[in-house]
């Protein structure tokens, strides 16, 4: 009979051993689903891009005189296109959505353009994709802080270290509007 | 919901050994009642039907459930917002692939998700729906159902409802059997065949008397906190509880009868299809869902979209807490977001159009101003229109190509190119619109172009025959 004073040790080191590999597993599945939520907010940013120059045509045709708005909406798109860190892409999609509120807003006084059936699909489309990045976006930053609050949790975090599972980012930029504090006049 | 999950997991494993188990010892029993050695008979054909059943569920559960209720798959063409709609959920609930979508056409507004796996689930909407519901209000029932399917709730119903099905369905096998079979029994086979004649009525028996049990079993598996728990998904998907609460009032308030729920299949419908039309709904036990009411209330008195705050909202009007710890640690903070101004994303002709469209019909307009829509069945080329009387004929592809024009004919070569004979079975069909057209196959079928279509080519799904599309 072996005496249960090694036994001991053995059960724990195997006990350990089962929870390191389920600690593992479980960062690794939540690396993973918000690797794959950020990829989802990455194709709905190109679907936008990608409708932009034909909405740009639509109007154009329409909206002969509103050339200045246009351009801004094509210049907005094609920094987008160009940008590269995270930081960067959230501002430059941000002054998108701005340039295309204003398309929008612009493209109201004009009753053929509004009656357009492409016009009107790709108006849809174009919300749609806004929300889809919005709420894309809300998933993204809810799997990240799940992240980042597991590998900074304490048994969890020593593994973390150990095999490089990094703190992650939030894609959150408010629009520069938003972060000044309103000024109030009486 | 992890909590949610798991139970529904236990729920089904213990449904499905539990069918078996009383499925054997009423087999048994019954084959012992008639025979003395008939036990181990009664005791095999128990486990084949039991089988009958798991490979029923196994292989076409989705089409089961949906047969009766005549619902159409869309298609992302027939209805790009709603197709939007669904597709914004799946993002914000983190499902990874797009459910089927399904068209019932009933006035009645109300929704479904069926399905036994996540990847082969679908969501099925009424016409009612559509046309009564805002984009915020349908995107919280979309939510809602959403949050069923995750929660597995779908997964869980789809295996009772199946059961129950069965169990249906070998009944009245049973019942029609004994009455039909009573009579055309020869009579020189009497011992025999009246041995045959008990096993079938004991059988028959036990089945008429454990349908209505198991109806019954359903309804208190049915634990009605799995309502609230996918409002609580709904409104966290969302971030918009408002939405989900008016589409629930505008829901219940309708008062228009369901056509075709059952009381099998009633627990999987949004709001109970049977009591919303009576307009009572009481709370007890044996009710399927909990009182729209009550789920209003508490969506409305959320101060935020999360987890957190459902429950919260709960505990205030109900007492007791209702989303489990784990899920609530882990769940993070989310405020409620603006309104979008978006009106109903279908107008009630729009609805029908979308549905009828799906079932195949052809739309005609005439001159007058009417839009005529063609059964598929219909024989003849020409159709007279009800409001003027002249006569319309029936768009079909035609056998000869159209007439081409001069200029694009290419220019002569010089080599001897022989000329290009086009195949028997290669029909033509020139659009006349930019928007949505159908016309005819030569075998009969309606063919939908959508404004989308771009093609050059369209293939017909009945005959197989490839129609050129200019």
């Amino acid at each position: 009979m072996i005496p249960i004073i090694l036994l001991i040790p053995v059960v724990l080191v195997i006990a350990l051993i089962i929870w390191v590999v389920g600690a593992y597993n479980f960062l690794v599945r939540l690396r993973n689903q918000l690797e794959n939520a950020w990829a989802q907010i990455d194709v709905q940013l190109k679907r936008r891009h990608d409708l932009i120059p034909n909405l740009v045509e639509t109007v154009k045709g329409y909206a002969k005189h509103e050339s200045g708005t246009l351009e801004a909406v094509t210049q907005a798109r094609n920094m987008a296109v160009n940008a590269k860190s995270v930081g960067e892409r959230a501002e430059a999609e941000n002054v998108l959505t701005g340039a295309l509120k204003t398309l929008f807003a612009v493209s109201e006084a004009y009753p053929d353009l509004k009656a357009n059936q492409n016009f009107l699909a790709l108006q849809e489309e174009l919300t749609s994709t806004e929300n889809k990045i919005s709420f894309a976006r809300q998933f993204y930053n809810d799997a990240v802080m799940t992240f980042n609050t597991q590998i900074q949790v304490f048994p969890t975090n020593l593994l973390a270290n150990m095999f490089n599972f990094t703190h992650r980012d939030f894609f959150e930029v408010k629009a520069a509007e938003e972060r000044e504090v309103p000024k109030v006049q009486f | 919901m992890w909590e949610q999950i798991v139970a529904n997991r236990r729920r089904s494993a213990v449904l499905i050994i539990g069918m078996a188990v009383i499925l054997i010892l009423i087999g048994f029993a019954g084959g012992e009642v008639i025979a003395p050695n008939a036990g181990a008979f009664g005791l095999l054909l128990a486990l084949v039907i039991w089988g009958g059943m798991m490979l029923a569920y196994f292989t076409s559960a989705e089409d089961i459930l949906m047969y009766g209720a005549s619902a159409r798959e869309l298609k992302r063409e027939d209805s790009p917002q709603l197709f939007n709609v669904v597709d914004e959920m799946r993002l914000a609930s983190g499902l990874g692939f797009m459910p089927r979508i399904y068209l019932i056409d009933d006035p009645a507004p109300n929704a479904f998700a069926v399905g036994r796996k996540p990847e082969t689930s679908s969501i099925t909407v009424t016409t009612g729906l559509l046309y009564r519901l805002n984009r915020d209000e349908l995107q919280g029932v979309i939510a809602h159902e959403i949050g069923h399917l995750k929660n597995r709730d779908v997964q869980f119903m789809t295996l009772a409802a199946v059961m129950l099905g069965t169990i249906v369905i070998l009944s009245e096998i049973v019942t029609r059997s004994l009455w039909y079979g009573g009579r055309g029994r020869s009579r020189s086979d009497s011992r025999g065949g009246g041995q045959a004649q008990i096993i079938i009525i004991v059988v028959g028996l036990l089945f008429v008397i454990l349908g209505p049990i198991m109806a019954q079993l359903l309804y208190f598996a049915c634990s009605r906190k799995r309502e609230y728990l996918a409002d609580a998904s709904g409104a966290q998907f969302t971030r918009y509880p408002e939405g989900l609460a008016s589409a629930l009032e505008k829901i219940s308030q309708a008062h228009v009868p369901l056509s075709f729920a059952s009381k099998a299949t009633a627990p999987m419908f949004i709001v109970n299809p049977l009591s919303a039309a009576a307009g009572d709904e009481p709370d007890s036990v044996f009710a399927s869902h909990p009182p729209t009411k009550e789920r209003i209330r508490i969506l409305r008195s959320m101060t935020g979209a999360s987890f957190t705050d459902y429950d919260a909202a709960y505990r205030r009007a109900k007492g007791g807490s209702v989303i489990g710890t784990q899920t609530l640690q882990a769940a993070p903070q989310e405020a409620i977001r603006a309104p979008s101004t978006q009106g109903p994303i279908q107008t009630r002709q729009d609805s029908h159009d979308i549905a009828r469209r799906s079932a195949g019909y052809l739309r005609l307009s005439c001159n007058c101003g009417l839009e005529i829509s063609v059964p598929e069945g219909y024989e003849q080329d020409t159709i007279r229109c009800f409001r003027c009387g002249s006569v319309l004929p029936i768009p079909s592809a035609t056998s000869a190509p159209p007439p081409t024009s001069a200029q694009s004919l290419p220019p002569v070569l010089p080599v001897n190119i022989p000329p290009v004979i086009p195949p028997a079975a290669m029909q033509f069909h020139r659009t006349k619109s930019d928007g949505w057209e159908s016309f005819r196959c030569a075998c009969g079928r309606t063919i939908q172009l959508s404004p989308a279509f771009d093609a050059s080519q369209i293939h017909c799904d009945s005959c197989g025959r490839t129609i050129d599309v200019t």
